[in-house]
């Protein structure tokens, strides 16, 4: 397929709508809802004081920008192209997610909304809602399934002293999907006085192109420190995708600058051929979930099937659908990797360069360490690092037969 | 005129409201689903609604999601669901069936072939919860091919302009969601209701069911003085779940609430 050649602002269309990808596929009680904040969002997006306010909070309550760091060490030992790290693990609550749930809860603000909702995986957009709504002083409910809460306790914690109640889930695969499907029940029963805020490029418009706005600071912000700090703009930018939104951050600033290729790193779990993964783009089909067309894992009958990945964050059946688009139009490269691979790049990182990632980031960074040796070192790969490993601690030593 | 829009008119001639049942297909096993289909048409239901099992039902409320998990592990797939309508066609021809469920299923089997094929089963309407008239064109136009009424529902925050652009896509009858929520919700608002059915039928001549937080007889009786139609589902899938591990009793207790809304709606003058 021809590579549109300019596609920043065109995506998507007024309904939401990626190409075939995208839309609103909701039933009709949130139909207006959905209405509601499209519009608002659109007049606030345009307002000088509101993105006056959201530019402040961005630089003194997460601490953007983030820093790039270039890894030398690692870059020297692989012996191929730099790799330079987007360090969104250093913003406050450890992961690119705050920069999301800062937008949307003071759009929630604006709206008039009291109460805030989410889903969580890892628990990282958990604690990043918690935080907004205890800062906002807004009550919040978080769903997250029964799987993950035992997965990450310590997230479960953080977010109820942050003043959140935590909801389990057990219905479904008892992971991110059915938080998801439950937080779209709250929604709908109290849609009057609450606010949704999803984590990711998914769900229905104008979900997935409001989180990538929001993300997009991620993208801007490395184009300005890549000039300053090493001259020019990177040959190949790497991010994990799991509903893609620490990715979709990054790409996007990049979509029309041909020359960068764009990598898109999926969870390979136990390996794309056990079936025990959760890559959609790379071994997935076309469907419809969470309100959007998307690739998805999904049976012979159309049954959204349960996914595996070391990592909470990744373990999503869907996935955003500008990256379906992406995919489709040849614009990124969607790639995966399996645990033991991202547990390998994990441990790297940590030793030599003193820097603990996320299992989500992990997945990138293997992909990465992979890409660089088939690169010259004047060459550059820029990579997002989305998230810091405290929370994983536990999941990994377990790994390792250690028990904390 | 469709079996559906029929129904309605003969039931209107006789002066009486429409009761439609629904239950999941293959809930709790599927061997029963047909003769439950039976069972509910011979205690007074005037149209079934079956319900076909998706692993992510996003609309419904805890006890129609567990129905779909009953039925999932019996790997009830939407062919399968054809093939109940089919079995059942082979002992009643007058009862319109209506399939409701979400798009993932549909969009797998491919619209054109499942349209064939449900025409061939005899499925007379099809409700898709998770599929606005704005998404749904391409549908639309198959459906109308096959003859197959498209339900869509009217939600208590659907704008005017919204209930009109339903309206005009909607064949057999307009589906008011009582409430704001879930499947199976517990607050059910009989004035703000009639203001909203009010609307409804200022633009169009369909009639109008209602469903979502129909209980018991009372309020059956209740919703069917409003609406033309009232559609009960996690009252009986209630007692699905109640007597799941003894499936043998399960036709008797929906016998038991169809004919007792069935009499308490006749009642209503």
């Amino acid at each position: 397929m021809a590579i549109t050649e300019n596609i920043i602002g065109t995506l998507p269309d007024e309904r939401g709508h990626f190409g075939p990808y995208g839309g609103l596929f909701v039933s009709e009680t949130l139909m207006e809802p959905l209405e509601e904040l499209r519009a608002a969002y659109n007049h606030y997006m345009a307002d000088e004081n509101f993105l006056k306010e959201l530019d402040e909070d961005l630089a003194n309550y997460v601490g953007r920008p983030s820093p790039i760091y270039h890894a030398r060490r690692w870059s020297e030992q692989l012996g191929g192209a730099q790799i330079y790290l987007k360090r969104e693990d250093l913003n406050h609550t450890g992961a690119h997610k705050v920069n999301n749930t800062v937008g949307q809860a003071l759009l929630a603000r604006h709206m008039g909304k009291r109460r805030i909702i989410a889903e969580t995986g890892a628990g990282q957009h958990g604690v990043a809602s918690a935080t907004v709504a205890a800062r906002l002083g807004l009550e919040c409910v978080v769903y997250m399934g029964a799987v993950d809460i035992i997965r990450q306790e310590a997230n479960v914690y953080r977010m109820r002293l942050l003043g959140a109640e935590v909801r389990a889930v057990e219905s479904g695969s008892k992971t991110l999907k059915d938080a998801l499907n439950e937080a779209m029940r709250d929604w709908v029963t109290n849609v009057d006085n609450t606010f949704y805020i999803i984590g990711t490029v998914a769900g229905p418009h104008p979900y997935p192109a409001m989180v990538r706005d929001f993300q997009s600071i991620i993208g801007r912000e490395a184009r300005t420190q890549m000039l300053h700090q090493a001259g020019r703009q990177p040959d190949a930018l790497v991010a994990c995708v799991g509903g893609g939104s620490n990715a979709i951050g990054l790409f996007y600033p990049y979509l029309d600058d041909q020359a960068v290729a764009i990598y898109g790193v999926e969870a390979a779990g136990n390996g794309l051929e056990t079936g025990q993964h959760a890559a959609p783009l790379c071994a997935g089909k076309p469907g419809v979930l969470h309100g959007n067309r998307t690739y998805l894992m999904e049976d012979a009958d159309g049954q959204i099937i349960e996914t595996h990945s070391i990592s909470a964050g990744l373990d999503y059946p869907g996935v955003g659908p500008e990256h379906a688009w992406l995919k489709d139009s040849g614009r990124a490269n969607y790639v995966a990797v399996t645990d033991d691979q991202a547990l390998a790049a994990f441990h790297d990182l940590t030793r030599i360069e003193g820097i603990i990632p996320a299992l989500e980031s992990s997945h990138a960074l293997a992909y990465a360490s992979q890409l660089a040796t088939t690169m010259r070192p004047d060459q550059i790969i820029l990579v997002n690092l989305s998230g810091r490993g405290d929370k994983d601690m536990h999941t990994v030593a377990a790994r390792e037969g250690i028990h904390l | 005129m469709s079996l559906i829009s029929r129904k309605f008119a003969h039931l209107k001639a006789q002066g009486k409201k429409a009761l439609i049942p629904f239950i999941t297909a293959g809930d709790p096993i599927p061997e029963i689903t047909v003769d439950l289909m039976h069972d509910l048409v011979a205690a007074g239901a005037d149209l079934i609604e079956l319900g076909v099992p998706f692993s992510d039902p996003m609309a419904d409320g805890p006890v129609i999601q567990r129905a779909s998990e009953r039925a999932l592990e019996y790997h009830v797939s939407l062919r399968d669901v054809l093939d109940m309508v089919s079995q059942f066609r082979q002992l009643d021809i007058e009862t319109p069936v209506i399939l409701m469920g979400y798009l993932n299923p549909i969009e797998v089997m491919g619209y054109e072939h499942f349209a064939d094929r449900a025409a061939d089963a005899g499925v007379d309407g099809l409700l898709i919860v998770d599929i606005p008239p704005e998404e749904g064109e391409e549908l639309q136009r198959i459906f109308k091919a096959q003859s197959i009424d498209q339900i869509f529902l009217v939600a208590p925050t659907s704008t005017p302009d919204r209930i009109q652009r339903i309206c005009d896509v909607s064949g057999g009858f307009v589906y008011y969601v009582s409430v704001k929520g879930v499947t199976g919700a517990n607050h059910l608002d009989l004035s703000s209701m009639e203001h909203k059915l009010a609307e409804i039928r200022s633009r169009t001549d369909l009639p109008v069911g209602v469903g979502f937080g129909i209980k018991d007889a009372q309020t059956a009786a209740a919703v069917s003085r409003l609406a033309d139609a009232v559609v009960v589902g996690s009252a009986l899938v209630s007692r699905i779940e109640a007597l799941a591990d003894e499936p043998e009793k399960i036709g008797a207790s929906l016998r038991e609430v169809i004919s007792s809304m069935r009499q308490a709606m006749d009642k209503v003058d």
